[in-house]
């Protein structure tokens, strides 16, 4: 599955005193199967691209290809496409409402008529490590990381091609971040679907994408993987950003004459590239 | 500044008839005894009672056993709840909760305006507390227009402007960029330093408590590690336990002893850990 954005712009209020060009012609392609990490300061138009691969926001310029076909065609289904790219919205836990675990979960598969609509529910919270034991329990008891996997589970339930996660691990504790996204990670290898995450967090980033695309004022700056991306540290602070805290490390180790590649995003490279440059 | 005896708190479950149905306990003997002027940050996992101790700061909760003073004033007395207020402000994790004004500088006015502040020192605020947030030039914008982190910022210029002895913030960067996010943690820093104003800081983000007098770690209800930043972080795989982390470079320091390299427990900042190396180095 693969969805390829061509010259999009959107524009909001078009046409009143508070217009603002939220999105300046942007041209990309997401391939099947890719963890992409999409990062940008707060209102640099990450919220609003992602809104537009589900046909949430509909773009007020340029076109959106969906498996090669224009979602804006004539004969495009948008139910069709929503139930293909699922949407994790940022505190998704707000949107629980039904009366247990299970009944919540199967409410997507449901409304798209799939036939075993519990059995997908069922499998989603497996993927997402909530047992049997939580399906009759009300969504409310739940702790926050719980609440939030089940939301998760509830988008999984409709079987997503692509799945889109707008900071999922907001607010949660370092375990249940971890723990989030080690299954999308497992997930997104074991199904084969993309993944597109948006996050504030550098250092998760880093450790879990194959791509990363880092919008400023409605425009994708940089495009590629963590290593080619979080080279660029300088021009990311200044778009409000950063790089993980050991690609710094490594930049003030090398400063103070060490010769140690600098090309390191996570804790992990980060020891081994210390540990060989001690030896030599 | 804020001293806290056996605190203890239940959250009662009512069924449908009011009565108690089930009790849980979220905050356990909690005692503690945090002075003015210091910059205090409490851990711990989600559950683990940190929000429910922060909300007995300014009295939003009474404990349900035990005591709380804020500057010497009993919580659980209701004629000293207003002046308990002005001295403990508190700033949240989600923003839209905390908004209420239709434009940018009335929202962060409103609460000055309500102490009675005279008309030119509110103004005097706002423009502090504003420029303090990195959100001056969005003074005459609309709070709805406004993302997420920004509207975060315009919460805490709020709380800021009413000039209170302690703020307790609980998660107030959950939601921002790294930019953002620095510049709130800054703006406590400042805050602390500049104005001895009293931080009591909850967050999952450990480099940001780095700099703290003191840490508070939290579970099931009560505190179980209390001590200075190096003391906490030199108990990695305790910390994991409690499902917490360290900051980055002490994660890094970790990793490098665990592979035989002798570097010094609780290295907390880059430049330890750099100096540390380089000093390694020279040795070999």
């Amino acid at each position: 599955m693969s969805i390829k954005i061509k010259n999009v712009n959107y524009t909001y209020a078009e046409g009143t005193a508070y217009e603002m060009h939220a999105l300046k012609d942007i041209n990309l392609e997401i391939p099947d199967g890719q963890f992409v990490g999409l990062i940008g300061h707060t209102g640099s138009g990450k919220s609003t691209l992602v809104q537009h691969l589900n046909g949430l926001i509909h773009a007020t310029g340029g076109r959106i290809y969906f498996n090669g076909r224009d979602i804006y065609g004539e004969n495009f289904s948008m139910k069709e496409l929503r139930s293909k790219v699922g949407l994790v919205f940022q505190y998704p836990e707000h949107q629980l409402f039904e009366i247990d675990v299970l009944t919540d979960v199967s409410f997507g598969p449901k409304n798209l008529g799939f036939p075993e609509a519990e059995e997908k529910a069922k499998e989603a919270l497996r993927m997402v490590g909530m047992g049997e034991e939580y399906y009759r329990r009300s969504p409310f008891e739940l702790s926050g990381g719980q609440k939030r996997r089940v939301a998760i589970a509830g988008v999984l339930a409709m079987e997503p091609q692509m799945l889109i996660l707008d900071e999922p691990t907001a607010g949660l504790d370092p375990k249940g971040r971890d723990e989030i996204l080690d299954q999308i990670s497992r997930l997104q290898k074991e199904r084969g679907i993309s993944v597109v995450l948006v996050s504030h967090s550098m250092e998760d980033v880093a450790r879990y994408v194959d791509r990363i695309i880092v919008m400023n004022q409605g425009q994708v700056r940089f495009d590629g993987t963590p290593k080619e991306v979080f080279r660029h540290f300088r021009e990311l602070e200044k778009i409000g950003l950063a790089a993980p805290q050991v690609t710094y490390l490594m930049q003030e180790l090398k400063e103070k004459g060490a010769d140690v590649d600098t090309d390191v995003t996570t804790v992990e490279e980060a020891a081994d590239a210390i540990e060989s440059w001690l030896k030599k | 500044m804020i001293r806290a005896d056996k605190l203890t708190f239940d959250y009662e479950r009512l069924d449908e008839e009011g009565k108690v149905e089930s009790v849980k306990r979220a905050v356990d003997h909690v005692s503690l005894d945090i002075k003015a002027g210091e910059f205090i940050a409490i851990l711990g996992h989600n559950g683990s009672g940190k929000s429910t101790l922060a909300k007995h700061m300014n009295a939003i909760l009474v404990p349900t056993e035990g005591t709380l003073w804020v500057d010497g004033m009993d919580t659980k007395e209701e004629d000293k709840l207003w002046d308990i207020r002005q001295d403990t402000g508190m700033v949240f994790q989600n923003p839209d909760n905390q908004i209420i004004g239709t434009v940018v500088e009335e929202d962060v006015g409103f609460g000055p305006e309500n102490l009675g502040v005279p008309t030119d020192e509110i103004w005097k605020r706002v423009e502090e507390s504003l420029s303090a947030v990195g959100m001056l030039k969005y003074r005459h914008h609309s709070p709805n227009k406004l993302s997420g982190g920004q509207k975060q910022r315009v919460a805490i210029a709020g709380v800021m402007a009413m000039h209170p002895r302690c703020i307790v913030l609980d998660e107030p960067t959950a939601m921002l960029d790294p930019n953002g996010r620095r510049s709130v943690i800054r703006t406590a820093q400042k805050l602390n330093r500049e104005e001895r104003i009293t931080v009591i800081l909850i967050t999952h983000y450990m480099e940001e408590v780095i700099e703290a007098d003191c840490i508070f770690v939290m579970d099931a209800g009560k505190v179980v590690m209390q001590g200075t930043p190096r003391e906490i972080f030199s108990r990695v795989e305790e910390l994991k336990r409690l499902r917490l982390d360290v900051p980055q470079a002490t994660l890094l320091a970790y990793e490098l002893q665990k592979k035989g390299i002798p570097l010094p427990d609780g290295i907390l900042s880059n430049e330890e850990l750099v100096d540390e190396l380089c000093r390694l180095k020279l040795k070999m």
